[in-house]
């Protein structure tokens, strides 16, 4: 048994009309790999948030090392030796690594001695990083190392990491896990919140199970199956995925040579990307954020018009046509960004709906709007979907993130597209509702339409799709089946571990 | 026309004079952008300024204290800006508005029983030796304290930002406050010392023009020197220096326009006075058409800790 470093007991936080925390205890040892998971909204951030003096409790109490532990802010949690890596919004785009870093320390040396500070740190953990370097410009993977070295450079006794592995490839996750292996065998115990279970059940000796603010079990991960960790933490078990067996019928959607370029400064453009997709066929495309995704989804629904026969459906050029004309025609999509480009935040569900549906569900006559039509509409998407909302008149923005995204998908499945384009499907989704989603766009296949699934979610793409290709730097990979296919050449194809070969080259 | 009455030793001298009002307003509203707020209040800060500094150094005799006083009075009222926008979460365009509809009127009340008088003005200060030097000595070092000053913040401004601590906290908030905030940092704190900052160099601006280079108070004398003071940050792309290159184009073309009236040019006088304006925006965006314009990313966004 390890000697116990952080000690929680009866943490406790209400916010108005939601307990995000209710009496949660549970201890951490010195170097101990300790994972807390939960499904969104289950109070995992607002725990955290609370040791690392974000968040003030309103009763219960902390000790660390055996004394009494209350951070006021995190200035006075760092000094104490707590360290955190957030999931995004920490890092500063247009200044250099070393002002990102020098800004999350108490202390910071002088410029040159901390550039070369940060240059050991990254050599010892193998984490190749250029301290002169502007933030904007690196990957996601150097990004959260830029993080990770911010809190090794403060030779922290508890690092905290807010679900690190969302935006790394396979081979980038292996080389995080060697480092925290590193770092735990050191004696520098890990706070992991994830709900990726089977990176859990990989890197943790001891789970914390949060569901509705409570502790709902602690455990050994590692005897325990993914599965138990996923029902434990819905609190019921639920369906899995199932797929129907189906022959893939004629072309409906193929891009040739698709290039474009991105409509937004920070963008990635689209090169020479082309694909085909059959009638009653999922095709997932994976890649790390940033390398193309948003632009790949606004060319194929029409935000980005192109030269015509880059992209034909069922045959037709319609690379030319802007989203209203490939809408009317069946060619459907929901973009990523769920509130300002899939849904008008401070809009109701109803004219939400109209915005998407108004041709194909014909919620429109002589330029006139069909209220009536497009509320019953919008109820049955609310009803086939599970979208908990007092009703159709209610403001997309008042939704919760998951349930804003099952009307997303739901609106444009129900009106049954010839082929549907999704990015992210189930992003902020619970673990029900998602596999809810995924059922639904198998079913669309199994009707004879043709499914483009988008995600960054590996698992996801492994349940749904029928063929598997990888976005990188806006290239497509090889299309490959996904039966046989395994981590490893999913990672080389979204790129490998992309920076580490600089690395080698550099030294 | 006789271009031989145009003196270039006291072209340049006088445009100096001439700019160093918007370099004031411009240098503090960069630092305020710089913090991500956006105050659009520049113009009615300078004439509050304007007026506070005049009436001040009329009653003393002092103009020090004068433009001490428009100092304060400005960034007093740049605080009202700042507790609206702040903590109240009000909108930080249509405050900026009000606020300088708000100084327009203001300044006019307190001014006018000071139309037409005469205050005392600062004196020349010539540099030991530099002033000396023929042609450069009278054209850049025998002006008064504030011309020196304004370089001086200049110079103070772009050190503070890039190499000491606090000048990069303050650029972190102007970059994303949420992050800022994750990091435990006050970013209203920050920005309120921000504003606060910036509305005394606003007030400095507004008081070097009714006390130095008019020098007489009339009713919006600004005329629109704190929207070229905030056109100007935006062109010079957040930089200091390029910040004052900006000002002092617009002062030159201002004062050569100025002269070439004088010397009888036989271009409409409309285009001449508008050229100033015409000159320093399209100089500018030539420099910041190329690439990169470095806003602060947060600049305009209203931030509450609610996450």
């Amino acid at each position: 048994m390890r000697e116990t470093l952080l000690e929680i007991k009866g943490l406790t936080k209400a916010y108005p009309g939601v307990i995000a925390n209710s009496d949660v205890s549970f201890s951490i040892g010195r170097g101990e790999v300790h994972a807390l998971l939960g499904e969104n909204g289950a109070g995992k951030s607002t725990l955290v948030k609370m040791i690392y003096g974000l968040v003030k409790p309103d009763s219960g109490s902390m000790r660390l090392n055996g004394s009494a532990f209350a951070p006021q802010d995190p200035h006075a949690a760092r000094a104490s030796g707590v360290a955190m890596v957030f999931q995004h919004f920490s890092l500063f785009e247009a200044l250099s690594v070393a002002e990102n870093v020098a800004l999350g320390m108490e202390n910071p040396p002088k410029p040159r001695d901390l550039a070369r500070q940060i240059r050991e740190v990254s050599e010892t953990y193998g984490l190749p990083l250029d301290p002169d370097r502007t933030v904007g410009g690196l990957s996601a993977g150097e990004r959260q190392r830029v993080e990770i070295i911010r809190c090794l450079l403060q030779e922290p006794k508890l690092l905290i990491m807010d679900e690190p592995t969302s935006v790394l490839t396979p081979q980038e996750v292996e080389i995080l896990f060697q480092t925290l292996r590193k770092l735990s065998a050191e004696g520098t115990a890990i706070l992991y919140i994830s709900h990726k279970l089977e990176e859990i059940r990989s890197l943790c000796e001891t789970a914390t199970i949060l569901r509705l603010g409570k502790v709902v079990e602690t455990c050994d991960p590692r005897d325990t199956t993914a599965r138990q960790l996923a029902e434990l933490m819905v609190g019921a078990s639920f369906d899995a995925v199932t797929r129907e067996a189906r022959a893939p019928g004629a072309v409906r959607l193929a891009v040739h040579n698709l290039s474009a370029r991105s409509p937004n400064a920070f963008g990635t453009a689209l090169k020479d990307v082309s694909f085909e997709v059959r009638a009653g066929e999922v095709l997932g495309i994976g890649g790390v954020a940033g390398n193309g995704q948003d632009e790949l989804l606004a060319a194929l629904s029409g935000e980005i018009v192109t030269r015509p026969e880059m992209v034909e459906f069922d045959g037709t050029p319609v690379g030319g046509q802007g989203p209203e004309a490939r809408r009317t025609a069946g060619l459907l999509s929901a973009p990523e960004e769920r509130l300002g480009h899939a849904a008008a935040p401070d809009m109701s569900l109803t004219e939400n709906a109209i915005l998407t549906a108004a041709a194909r569900e014909g919620l429109m006559k002589n330029g006139f709007l069909d209220w009536s039509g497009a509320r019953g509409f919008t109820e049955k998407v609310i009803k086939a979907f599970d979208v908990r909302t007092p009703g159709p008149g209610t403001a997309a923005r008042a939704l919760s993130g998951g349930n804003l995204q099952k009307f997303v998908i739901g609106r444009e499945v129900m009106q049954r597209p010839e082929v549907l384009v999704v990015n992210q499907p189930t992003w902020g989704v619970d673990a029900a509702a998602a596999a809810a989603i995924r059922q639904a766009l198998l079913h669309l296949a199994g009707e004879g339409a043709a499914v483009v699934v988008i995600s960054q979610d590996l698992d996801e793409l492994m349940e749904v799709a029928d063929r598997f290709a990888a976005l990188n730097e806006g290239r497509l990979s090889d299309i490959r089946p996904v039966q046989g296919l395994t981590v490893e050449q999913i990672g080389l194809m979204m790129g490998g571990a992309h920076d580490m070969e600089v690395a080698h080259v550099e030294a | 026309m006789d271009l031989g009455t145009i003196n270039p030793i006291l072209l340049v001298a006088s445009l100096m004079v001439s700019a160093t009002p918007i370099l004031l307003a411009a240098i503090g509203e960069m630092v305020v952008e710089k913090s991500g707020v956006l105050n659009l209040g520049v113009e009615g800060m300078m004439i509050t300024g304007a007026v506070v500094g005049f009436a001040v150094a009329v009653n003393t005799g002092s103009p020090g204290l004068g433009f001490a006083a428009a100092a304060l009075a400005s960034a007093l009222l740049s605080l009202s800006f700042g507790v609206l926008t702040q903590f109240l979460l009000s909108n930080q365009v249509a405050t900026g508005l009000g606020l300088t509809l708000v100084g327009l009127g203001l300044s006019s009340l307190i001014g006018k029983p000071y139309e037409g008088m005469k205050s005392p003005t600062l004196p020349d200060l010539p540099l030991p030796l530099l002033a000396d030097m023929p042609v450069i000595g009278p054209m850049l070092f025998q002006h008064d304290l504030m011309v020196y000053l304004s370089i001086a913040l200049v110079a103070a401004v772009w050190a503070g930002l890039k190499f000491t601590r606090a000048g990069l906290i303050l650029r972190a908030v102007g970059e994303s406050h949420d992050a800022a905030h994750a990091l435990g940092y006050k970013v209203v704190r920050i920005r309120l010392m921000a504003i606060f900052f910036g509305g005394a160099c606003s007030g400095l601006g507004g008081a070097y023009l009714s006390l130095v280079r008019v020098p007489q108070w009339t009713e919006g004398m600004t005329a629109g020197a704190g929207w070229i003071a905030l056109a100007i940050v935006v062109f010079a792309s957040w930089k200091p220096w390029r910040v004052l290159i900006g000002a002092y184009l617009f002062g030159g073309v201002t004062v050569l326009q100025l002269n070439l009236q004088a010397a009888g040019t036989r271009l409409p006088v409309e285009y001449l006075s508008m050229s100033p304006y015409l000159i320093t925006i399209l100089v500018l965006v030539i420099i910041s058409a190329r690439g990169y314009h470095g806003a602060p990313a947060s600049l305009g966004r209203p931030f509450h800790a609610s996450h």
